[in-house]
């Protein structure tokens, strides 16, 4: 089975790449851009019956620096 | 003084903290690769030098914080062995929970490498007995992700309690509160993002770092 993680700063956290991105986006012409925040997605092959607390375990002790980085599992059934 | 030089993947500075502790200590340190479970007996001083472990992959320090050796670094931190992190050993160590908050990517974007002036906030620790309260020195910097950051209730609970060690006195990366080096709650753990163990000699330009392995010295041996 596949997991899709998606890790995201804290909103109050600083994003200076999110930033910079936003600049560029503007630059290239892109006027209706307020904001924009840069996370990170991982992608998960796990084995079938890996069960959603052992994914929130991977992502509280690795995946996500949890002082400044939240997480959201997806579980791609059948995928 | 027995020390220790933790060596991960990526390590890159570890023969410059291992030159500088034998240059001060007069003893060789071990060298200890991140497999191992277990620091040589005796162990009383541990550096977790800089570099890029793992590539930085994933957050920089994070995997390295999760080695085995760590294991062994914890328990020997917790019983009050002394331990330094520089600049990637800061990130793995904030990485490992022995010291709070996060190290950033740099507020400019840029990797940063040069020297700066930092001013000595807190020289009654056993890492900075060899300086003058509010001292200015001047170490090298060579970072990409040395932005401090911790919530404010951290940062007022460091500041409160004078567990700031070392201050930018220039605007280097966006750090809460120009934080360059903090210690733990015991004060036998410092994490720094300047490289003291860079400028330890006439040669080096400046010996402003060799005071910090000196009062180390004089407090641990």
């Amino acid at each position: 089975m596949k997991a899709r993680v998606f890790v995201t700063l804290k909103s109050g956290v600083l994003d200076p790449q999110g930033k910079a991105i936003h600049h560029a986006l503007e630059g290239l012409g892109f006027s209706g851009v307020n904001d924009v925040r840069a996370g990170k997605l991982i992608e998960l092959d796990l084995a079938d019956g890996t069960s959603d607390s052992d994914i929130e375990d991977m992502c509280r002790k690795l995946l996500a620096n949890t002082v400044i980085e939240n997480f959201r599992i997806e579980r791609l059934e059948n995928a | 003084m027995k020390s220790a030089v933790i060596v991960f993947p990526g390590s890159n500075c570890d023969r410059d903290l291992a030159v500088a502790l034998e240059q001060v200590t007069g003893r060789k340190p071990a060298m200890v690769w991140h497999k191992e479970a277990e620091l040589p007996e005796g162990t009383d001083f541990i550096g977790i030098p800089g570099g890029f472990s793992y590539g930085d992959y994933l957050r920089s320090g994070a995997m390295a914080a999760r080695s085995p050796v760590m294991r062994a670094v914890k328990d020997a931190a917790d019983r009050g062995v002394p331990v330094i992190g520089i600049c990637n050993g800061f990130q793995v160590l904030t990485e490992s929970g022995l010291l709070p908050g996060a190290l950033m990517r740099n507020a400019g974007l840029s990797f940063v490498c040069r020297n700066v002036p930092l001013k000595v906030e807190n020289s009654q620790s056993l890492f900075t007995s060899g300086y003058d309260a509010g001292e200015h020195v001047v170490f090298p910097v060579a970072h990409h992700d040395g932005n401090y950051q911790a919530d404010e209730t951290t940062l007022d609970r460091l500041e409160g309690e004078g567990r700031v060690a070392f201050r930018y006195l220039d605007e280097v990366n966006g750090s809460a509160r120009s934080i360059a080096g903090i210690l733990n709650d015991s004060g036998n753990v410092l994490g720094l993002m300047p490289h003291p163990e860079r400028v330890i000699e006439r040669a080096h330009g400046s010996m402003d770092g060799r005071r910090l392995f000196e009062g180390l010295l004089e407090t641990v041996a």
